[in-house]
């Protein structure tokens, strides 16, 4: 074997260019150290993309440890491209949530694009076919002249994400949209993907078997994304728009017909381990896959199929080029999965093979341009216990601003619903196909996606969010208020909680204030996954959100699924009342009104949007309350009681109230015993549930049994939202109230 | 009755048809695949949804010079059945089988919502569940719906009955907030001359089932398979 060398033409390796590739010293000494020499251009390259926060999570690795990972139904936890649970009837889903921030920021159609791409990708590699996407999105202020960039980002974003899952034929199924100034400079954008198979035909990213060969198949490889893991764990500042080409381009075409190929040649039998080429390319791919074989490869970089002749070893592996995948087939097999692969119109070609030596051996023309060990690159990248600290403002964010109750609530619910935050979101989610594949019961703009399972009397629910107002203001609480609402929200259809995944976004972790707010935000999630019994089965950490050293608030996003056992349980008179959503639809029906208020207005939209206030402590969460309203609302479901329901959530009772009347343009008549403010409070743990009257003292009892509060509050009906309170009432005709909030987006981002 | 869905490279609702004509309606099913250049003797031949080849040209233009569609052709002229849903439609209207062009949306952004159809035959055999003037709800998911002809190729088309859906609002009237794609005469679905070839853009197969909220479709599938060859026919008597 010869010692790998640099080629004539690329830089000598030395420390200065070691921290340009984002290594510390430190580490540069370390792979210096594990080498037994300094490491070439080639093989730095890969050192930096491994090591990068995006693909080590070496500054959060340390806290992740606190999650809970296992439970009877989980398959594969955290580690694999994608999460996998048991869903029952012999299916598994396998899911996962992952952030395309930097390159979304930088060019919004591609990088969102690109993002779906991506997380499509780790879901089909699993072997489960996907059938649904959701899409968190964090935008700046997007008002006025000062937005014009922010929606040309959304515009952009929307698209991005619209023309590549529509082409490959997945429903965006839901996700969340927010506004907040803190956004300004770095926009999240967070993928979710969920897909399904049997149970017995799950694969692994795994190489295994000396000697067995490794194809390439997809899209060739060319300059596009280089460095892209590596841009995703850096702060922005003024230079990145220079990073434009760091940027990868979304082929969806060649995404279905390499979802189709995949699926079919994993078919086959004779596929052993897959892995997509993702953030790092054939880099990570190639190197995860070994470690968790415990083997090594050996790759001829000459016959990796290139866009250009000229790539260099360096730029073959750090290529993010879209839609490429890497199979580890047996020995004599490879043609088997090259027909299958051709037959769609795809390249494949053999790249290399297995070996039992642990190492990465890398030739270009005829030289040995990286030889490095495996194992203690992947899992012996360096972990940081960062200094964490309370920011020095905590106290001062955290100092209660007395709330003004509204003089005129109904002014008051208007100006929320008018506001993009609270605005109808169908401008957005009409640019998504959302019932292609045929499943979805449930649709966007409710509380939880609802999606048959073909075959099963089984159906899954999945819904994503966070408040990052709240965790700003305190990020323990604002971590589990996070999970409390997504179990919640799966609850007001009836669905179990059996697994998570989360996309954690923050600023540098090298700022204590930041590290603290990553450590809080985690510990708080854990809490409530501890209590709701939900495992944490995938996710994605993405760090330096930050421009010119403002940070994003702290945006823990949590994505859960559910299980709904019997769908044809959540009917009454045999209806199925599920896909009517979460709106008033039966007149009569009563409305009753399920948890406490408890007056809480720190972090709530009244306070944020009407008067620009962000302070005091957000909602307590009482993780007991939740867990008895949950089961409550699923005993509830499952025993046919309800007509709809629909949790109480930013905005508070009056909102949600319109939200419901809004659905169909049908109103209500209700009396609640609180102030005007009340109507804006958002203590958590609440729902409102309607019932046909026959069933309402079923409801009640068992909330009594559950020790949940409940109240009838009044009944659905009439064209007009009217709801008296002490001192008042709300009186509006609901298509003044539909037009004023239908209007919101389509006016700001117009 | 013996169905085949064409699948190319790109279709992404061939499972969804599938599924309905085999699951629901009970119906012998296959996949074709576009490289084919049998029909393998089905009666029923549905090109499904999709992006096939990306639409990167133009939407359904390379589809339409696939191996098979020769096959789809002689069919077609033969008298046999073909339907088009969405991009199928497309298909059919690169191929010459229906007149016609697809222009991007009106706003130029793809559209994916429910839309109201108005039944305008009901002598069609795809239609033999409905009435003419009922009102249909179905969901539309594209980005080139908006159907063009020519003034006289319109009338043509007007004066021969094929024009089959139109977008109406709720209530069936004819309003332009309804035809959200710009639909020349709001044209949401044609035939052909002989009533045996059928393109629309909305997709029956993603309503027709209770479970889903909507069995509107289902109707139209369940025309598509019902025997009675006869009545494919009387279209073009009607037509003249």
């Amino acid at each position: 074997m010869t010692t790998p060398s640099s080629a004539v033409g690329e830089p000598v390796v030395d420390s200065v260019l070691a921290a340009d590739h984002g290594l510390t010293d430190e580490e540069f000494g370390g792979l210096c150290d594990l080498l037994g020499r300094s490491p070439t251009w080639t093989e730095l390259g890969i050192a930096s993309a491994l090591y990068s926060e995006h693909c080590s999570y070496k500054s959060s690795k340390i806290h992740l440890r606190r999650f809970p990972t296992r439970s009877r139904r989980v398959v594969h936890g955290p580690g694999e491209n994608a999460g996998v649970v048991d869903v029952g009837h012999g299916w598994v889903a396998a899911f996962k949530m992952e952030s395309h921030n930097h390159p979304s920021f930088i060019e919004p159609y591609q990088g969102a694009a690109t993002g779906v791409g991506g997380i499509l990708r780790d879901v089909f590699t699993m072997g489960a076919r996907p059938i649904a996407c959701l899409d968190s999105l964090r935008f700046g202020e997007i008002d006025g002249e000062r937005g014009a960039r922010m929606r040309h980002l959304v515009d952009g974003v929307v698209r991005g994400i619209g023309d590549y899952g529509n082409c490959v034929g997945i429903p965006t199924v839901g996700g969340e949209t927010g506004f907040h100034r803190s956004y300004n400079g770095n926009i999240l954008v967070n993928a979710f993907a969920l897909g399904v198979c049997r149970e017995d035909r799950i694969f692994t990213a795994t190489a295994s078997g000396a000697g067995n060969p490794i194809l390439y198949a997809g899209s060739r490889t060319g300059r596009d994304g280089i460095h892209g893991a590596t841009m995703a764990s850096e702060a922005f500042d003024s230079e990145s728009e220079a990073k434009r080409p760091t940027v990868q381009v979304g082929d969806p075409f060649t995404e279905k017909v390499l979802l189709e190929a995949s699926l079919e040649a994993m078919r086959s039998g004779v596929v052993l381990g897959v892995q997509d080429m993702g953030a790092a390319g054939l880099t990570s791919s190639c190197f995860e896959m070994a470690a968790r074989g415990g083997a090594g490869v050996e790759l001829d970089l000459d016959l990796v199929p290139l866009r250009e002749a000229s790539l260099t070893p360096y730029e073959i592996m750090l290529s993010e080029s879209q839609e490429r995948m890497v199979f580890v087939t047996q020995r004599g097999q490879e043609e088997a999965v090259v027909e299958i692969l051709s037959r769609w119109g795809l390249e494949a070609s053999r790249i290399g093979q297995v070996t039992d030596s642990g190492r990465a051996r890398l030739t270009f023309r005829g030289r040995t341009v990286a030889d490095m060990p495996v194992e203690p690159l992947v899992d012996g990248a360096p972990v940081y216990d960062r200094p964490a600290a309370a920011p020095a403002d905590l106290q001062e964010r955290q100092q209660a601003v007395a709330c003004e109750p509204p003089e005129d609530p109904l002014r008051a619910l208007k100006d929320l619903l008018k506001t993009p935050e609270l605005g109808d979101k169908t401008w957005i989610h009409r640019q998504y196909d959302s019932t292609v594949r045929s499943n979805t019961i449930v649709g966007p703009g409710s509380d939880a996606a609802v999606l048959r399972l073909k075959g099963t009397p089984s159906a899954l629910a999945l819904t994503s969010d966070v408040n990052p107002s709240y965790c700003w203001l305190d990020p323990r609480m604002g971590g589990r208020q996070a999970v409390a609402e997504a179990v919640r929200n799966l609850a007001t259809v009836g669905a179990e909680p059996v697994g998570m995944t989360n996309c954690l976004n923050f600023g540098s972790p090298e700022n204590p204030g930041i590290a603290w707010q990553l450590r809080e935000c985690i510990e708080g999630m854990a809490e409530a996954c501890r209590a709701f019994d939900v495992p944490v089965i995938s996710g994605n950490v993405s760090l330096y959100n930050e421009t010119e050293g403002e940070a994003v608030h702290p945006t823990p996003t949590v994505a859960i699924v559910g299980v709904i056992d019997r769908l044809e349980d959540g009917g009454t008179d045999g209806d199925l009342h599920l896909v009517l959503g979460c709106g008033f639809w039966r007149p009569g029906d009563r409305v009753v009104l399920l948890g406490s208020d408890s007056g809480e207005y720190g972090g709530s939209a009244y306070q944020r949007l009407l008067h620009g206030v962000e302070a005091g402590r957000p909602p307590a969460v009482d993780l007991e309350g939740e867990s008895a309203l949950c089961a409550l609302l699923r005993q509830s479901r499952r025993a046919g009681w309800l007509s709809g329901c629909h949790d109480l959530a930013d905005g508070g009772l009056l909102v949600a109230l319109a939200e419901c009347a809004m659905a169909r343009g049908i109103g209500l008549r209700a009396t609640v015993d609180c102030g005007p403010l009340s109507l804006f409070s958002e203590g958590q743990a609440r729902a409102i549930a309607t019932v046909p009257a026959s069933r309402t003292e079923d409801l009640l009892a068992a909330a009594e049994a559950r020790g949940v509060p409940a109240r009838e509050i009044g009944d659905v009906g009439g064209d007009r939202l009217v709801l008296d309170f002490d001192g008042g009432a709300v009186d509006s005709a609901v298509a003044d109230l539909r037009r004023v909030w239908t209007e919101a987006l389509p006016r700001a981002v117009g | 009755m013996k169905c085949g869905i064409v699948v190319f490279p790109g279709s992404n609702c061939d499972h969804d048809v599938y599924h309905v004509l085999s699951h629901v309606l009970g119906q012998e099913t296959t996949f074709l695949w576009h490289q084919e250049t049998s029909l393998e003797g089905c009666e029923l031949v549905v090109l499904p949804g999709g992006f096939s080849y990306g639409d990167y040209l133009r939407a359904g233009s390379m589809a339409a010079h696939s191996p098979i569609m020769a096959a789809v052709r002689r069919h077609a002229e033969a008298g046999g059945r073909v339907l088009g849903i969405c991009n199928g439609f497309q298909m059919l209207l690169e191929t010459g089988l229906l007149p016609g062009a697809m222009r991007r949306n009106r706003d130029l952004r793809f559209l994916s919502v429910d839309v109201h159809l108005r039944v305008e035959r009901d002598d069609l055999l795809y239609c033999s569940n409905y009435r003419r003037g009922d009102v249909l709800r179905m969901p539309i998911a594209h980005a080139e719906g908006n159907y063009a002809d020519t003034e006289e190729a319109l009338d043509e088309l007007e004066r021969r009955g094929q024009v089959v859906f139109r977008y109406v609002d709720a209530a069936g009237r004819l309003e332009p907030v309804a035809n959200l794609n710009g639909s020349e005469r709001a044209i949401a679905g044609i035939c052909n001359a002989g009533g045996n070839v059928l393109g629309l853009m909305p997709h029956p197969e993603r309503c027709a089932e209770e479970m889903l909220g909507n069995r509107d479709g289902l109707g139209l599938l369940a025309g598509a398979v019902a025997a009675g060859g006869g009545r494919v026919g009387a279209l073009a008597a009607a037509g003249g």
